[in-house]
């Protein structure tokens, strides 16, 4: 395989290396589908279970989507944490840490506001005639 | 192809940084991953709304109610398919296979429009109960959310068939790989997106 | 539903003398500049030379061109507001009133940051940029054009909304439930968002444009840590494009969709949540204005060491400071909104974030402390604005760092102490450092430099003024003072808005200086030709090239081996005086070819945004379906470069022989 010292996100494969690494190309995105497909069921499995811990299905359901974009990052994208892929992924974590910030953030910040809103109309009145 | 790879004892004159300006192909690949990115955080604002507003059925119905899995369920190993029939149109590309390009990305355009055909009898069905986006903010997040995502794979779809006119027109020229490169980076990226959504829309959704 | 929407003749302001006039006049304006242009047989030249341009320098100096007419459109509406706020004490009501007042300093607040700020800084960012790391244009050449032509359909759009319809009255945030269409039914606040919108998109491409340039495309030899920090600076600024924008795209796409579509994201009704919106709204809002400020530090780093001439100090703390500002303002943005009603534990988050961000920032403001001292520091008009920077921004950071502590803020929230502290640190930061920049560019972009005395004449009066127009609002902030009043009972606060006018006043005459300034260095123009492209004894790559540049910056591409890389050309080649010159060795450029994608994809984004906000439904759908087939147009089209014969660039060199000289190769 020849050495590049830069790529673009998803360059899989360049001309020159298709004659030998074809069928390695294919291998690469069926093992890739073969672990989304294992993922996809297992996420689908454990949101109709009864047999895991309620409170931790929001959780494992959530680790289960993380490693199929993972997947997806791996075998469909081809970003690796080889030198020549270093902005792709420098940039990717520049994204998803941003996506993190404004989901988490946002999620933290509306439950505390509305947690502190004025109570309800009828709850109101009970505090009032006291 | 790139599971594993290792590089090691890179000269001092590869250093990427100090080559000098890229060759056109990864420059444009690179912008188009930023791009991506950008959409990316487009969606999660998007998503934060939705999962702000997810309780504020105003009354209405619930994701529980509404939800069909078995929907959900074709309309996810539609995406999937289609994302792995790309990845294949790709290695086609690669391998200067006119055949193979056309036929994977017909394959690709069917399950698209299968998943966005599915997708649109939902959004009727939901209608046609009472459950219109202005019924209440849960739904206004969700039509939003999800519809935004059908919206860019319809994009997809068109953009893929403008790409195979071109390629009709002139054949594997340099602009035209760097296009599909594009092309594939984006519809694999509507796959991760919807990875999202299926598993914190619907999963999540139809567990209280 | 009519033909024509919600457009009936009814928009025009025919009762209302102040739009009707200034709009009317401005109309008759610009028909005049149209016809004098035609009349010259100035079209085909501005076609083919501007309009259809992909160049880099000329996109930035549209971009420049256009915020600084929007300037006077947003200082306009500020001398308004003063005059208004200084007579409309105890009973009176002043001369404007409370419905045009409202959408008065709506538009001051949305020309100011998103036509006029941002707009400046993405021009000086084009132009600059790809000169000092030493390429030929940046990554995505038409991209750029249609960037900055969206960036003037939102400008149209706006400046429309002054004679068809009205503006918004919702501040220039907008909040719901005032936005919505329960409380704003008329297109005021549609003409905000798609005006918005659209130049919102050209702005994300840009973000995307430089981010690729400067990681992907800087010259042979160029790593990171020999980028000059303007660049470094503009990186940061794109990459919180890049991150920011979307998130306002997504914030606005919501709110139309509530008043279109009847959404419930942000209604009072159904559910909806008018507190997202403002917690959206600022995640974007915050990195915003970090967008606008981290370029204008680039320009001081640029000149402070220029006229010190000494490196910059702590080239790699400025670096660090820049990127860890550039994460950090990403984790602050709640301080906009202490007061909506979180706990304790969230505000004191937010709170000690935003304390942490000054650091960075003080970080800064010592480096170029240290690069001043043991200087020989030439006191022109760059390093003027760059000392009148230092001090007010520092002012205005203060108060800042004060807006940061949550018990403080209740008590500023709103108050004119706030709309002291933002505008010290965006006049004080921003607009010095765009005056800096201009100034100090100036003689490259056009290749002769402004008049020295009028340029110090308009700093004198821009500093003066500013002092004396915001300070006395810090006070009345203090007395109690909420923002955006149209009038007021307490008569004790008018002395201070009386002062606060004349402050307003002052810097009309700075802004008038400058005009004349502009005047008087065109008119003289040949005796301040630069001839050399060095009037500076610059140290960066931009000042190689002749002044103007031409379209192809470089004859031969720069091979760097330094940081300050023109300035470690040069005393190496001072170090051989006595070695002949060799002749350069050209070979042909390939450069992008003009295209008038941009104007006319900026044409249909007009007509989508005009039939949207009134309605007119079949003039979107035509208008979508145009800008379709301008990209198919685009991606179809045969040549994408031309070719420039080498005789040209030679030709180019000969008769630029003073440039030539400064330049010459000698033997290594």
């Amino acid at each position: 395989m020849t050495t590049q010292i830069d790529r673009a996100p998803g360059e899989g494969t360049t001309l020159t290396e298709v004659d030998e690494g074809r069928r390695a190309g294919v291998l690469v995105y069926t093992v890739g589908l073969g672990l989304a497909v294992i993922l996809t069921a297992t996420s689908f499995w454990v949101a109709n279970t009864t047999a895991l811990w309620g409170p931790g299905v929001h959780l494992g359901l959530a680790v289960l989507a993380i490693a199929q974009m993972g997947v997806h990052v791996v075998f469909f994208l081809h970003i690796t944490t080889a030198p020549d892929n270093t902005n792709n992924v420098l940039a990717l974590a520049f994204g998803v840490l941003i996506v993190f910030v404004v989901i988490v953030g946002s999620l933290w910040i509306m439950s505390n506001l509305n947690g502190n809103m004025m109570p309800s109309p009828e709850l109101m009145n009970l505090h009032m005639q006291r | 192809m790139n599971i594993a790879v290792a590089v090691d004892n890179v000269p001092p004159q590869f250093i990427a940084s100090e080559a000098g300006p890229a060759p056109k192909r990864i420059v444009v690949g690179f912008g188009f991953w930023i791009f991506l990115l950008s959409d990316i955080v487009m969606f999660a604002g998007l998503f934060a709304a939705y999962a702000v507003l997810v309780n504020a059925t105003a009354g209405g119905p619930n994701g529980a109610a509404l939800f069909s899995q078995t929907s959900v369920a074709i309309e996810t190993a539609c995406l999937l398919a289609s994302s792995y029939a790309c990845g294949l149109m790709s290695l086609a590309i690669g391998s200067r296979n006119r055949f193979g390009t056309y036929l994977w990305a017909a394959v690709t355009f069917v399950l698209g429009a299968v998943f966005l055909g599915l997708e649109i009898h939902e959004f009727a069905g939901m209608i046609a109960q009472d459950a219109a986006p202005a019924r209440s903010a849960f739904l206004s997040a969700f039509f939003a959310l999800v519809g935004c995502h059908g919206l860019h794979v319809t994009a997809g779809l068109i953009w893929l068939v403008v790409m195979m006119g071109q390629l009709a027109t002139e054949g594997f020229r340099a602009r035209v790989e760097r296009r599909l490169l594009c092309f594939s980076l984006f519809w694999h990226a509507l796959d991760i997106i919807w990875v999202g959504l299926f598993t914190m829309v619907y999963l999540m959704g139809v567990r209280p | 539903m009519t033909f024509f929407g919600k457009l009936t003749w009814d928009a025009l302001p025919w009762s209302e003398p102040i739009p009707l006039i200034s709009g009317f006049g401005a109309f008759a304006f610009v028909i005049a500049i149209v016809a004098w242009v035609i009349l010259k047989g100035y079209g085909p030249y501005l076609w083919r030379e501007w309009i259809t341009s992909v160049d880099h320098k000329r996109i930035g100096v549209m971009y420049i061109v256009l915020a600084l007419i929007m300037l006077l459109r947003g200082f306009t509406d500020a001398i308004m507001m003063r005059a208004q706020q200084a007579v409309a004490a105890g009973g009176a009501q002043g001369y404007l009133p409370p419905d045009h007042f409202d959408q008065v300093f709506s538009a001051h607040g949305t020309i100011m940051i998103f036509f006029m700020a941002m707009p400046i800084l993405i021009g000086l960012m084009n132009f600059v940029v790809p000169l000092q790391l030493g390429i030929r244009d940046v990554a995505f050449p038409t991209l750029n054009s249609v960037s900055l032509w969206l960036t003037a359909s939102g400008i149209l759009l706006i400046n429309l909304s002054l004679v068809i319809g009205e503006f918004s009255k919702a501040g220039w945030v907008g909040y719901p439930p005032l936005s919505e269409l329960q409380f704003s039914p008329g297109v005021g606040v549609d003409y905000y968002l798609w005006s918005l919108q659209i130049s919102g998109v050209g702005t994300l491409l840009a973000g995307i444009n430089f981010v690729t340039t400067i990681l992907k495309m800087r010259a042979p030899g160029m790593g990171y840590m020999r980028m000059p920090v303007f660049c470094w600076t503009a990186l940061a600024s794109n990459l919180l494009i890049v991150a920011a924008f979307p998130i306002l795209t997504a914030t606005f796409a919501m709110l139309l969709l509530d008043r279109y579509l009847g959404f419930h994201f942000f209604t009072i009704d159904a559910g909806g949540n008018p507190m997202m919106y403002v917690n959206l709204f600022w995640v974007w809002g915050h990195p915003e204005v970090y967008i606008l400020v981290l370029p204008a530090f680039g320009v001081f780093s640029e000149v402070i060491a220029t006229f010190s001439g000494k490196p910059l100090f702590g080239y790699r703390s400025m670096v660090a400071a820049t990127m860890a500002i550039c994460v950090l303002s990403f984790l602050v943005w709640l301080h906009h909104f202490f007061t909506m009603g979180a706990s304790a534990s969230v505000n004191a988050f937010f709170g000690v974030m935003s304390m942490v961000i000054a650091v960075p920032t003080g970080v800064k403001v010592f480096n170029w402390l240290f690069t001043m001292y043991g200087g020989r520091i030439r006191f022109t008009v760059p390093v003027l604005w760059t000392l009148g920077f230092m001090v007010t921004f520092v002012i205005g950071g203060l108060t800042g760092v004060l807006h940061a502590v949550p018990p403080v803020d209740f008590q500023l929230h709103n108050s004119v102490f706030l709309i002291a502290h933002f505008h010290n640190v965006i006049i004080g930061a921003v607009v010095f450092g765009v005056m800096a920049g201009l100034n100090y560019w100036f003689p490259k972009a056009f290749g002769f430099t402004l008049d020295e005395r009028w340029g110090r004449a308009s700093f004198w009066c821009w500093l003066v003024g500013f002092y004396v127009a915001f300070m006395p609002l810090y006070v009345l902030g203090l007395m109690g003072m909420t923002r955006r009043m149209q009038h007021y009972d307490d008569v004790s606060w008018q002395p201070w808005l009386v002062v606060a006018a004349v402050g307003a006043a002052i810097i009309l005459g700075g802004v008038v200086c400058q005009i004349i300034q502009l005047v008087v260095s065109i008119r003289d123009r040949e005796q301040r030709r630069d001839v050399t492209g060095d009037p500076w004894n610059g140290r960066t790559l931009e000042w190689s090239t002749a002044s103007p540049p031409p379209a192809w910056n470089f004859a031969v591409q720069p091979q760097v081996t330094g940081r300050d890389a023109f300035w470690t050309w040069k005393q190496g080649r001072r170090a051989k005086q006595d070695v002949p010159a060799v002749p350069r060795e050209y070979a042909p450029i390939e450069m992008p070819k003009n295209t008038p994608t941009g104007f006319v994809t900026a044409f249909f984004a007009v007509t989508i945004g005009f039939a949207m906000i009134w309605h007119i439904w079949w003039m979107a759908a035509l208008g979508v379906l145009g800008a379709f087939a301008t990209m198919l147009a685009f991606a179809f089209r045969e040549e994408e470069e031309i070719e420039i014969p080498v005789d040209q660039i030679a030709r180019f060199d000969r008769d630029h022989p003073a440039y030539q000289d400064q330049v010459a190769e000698v033997v290594a």
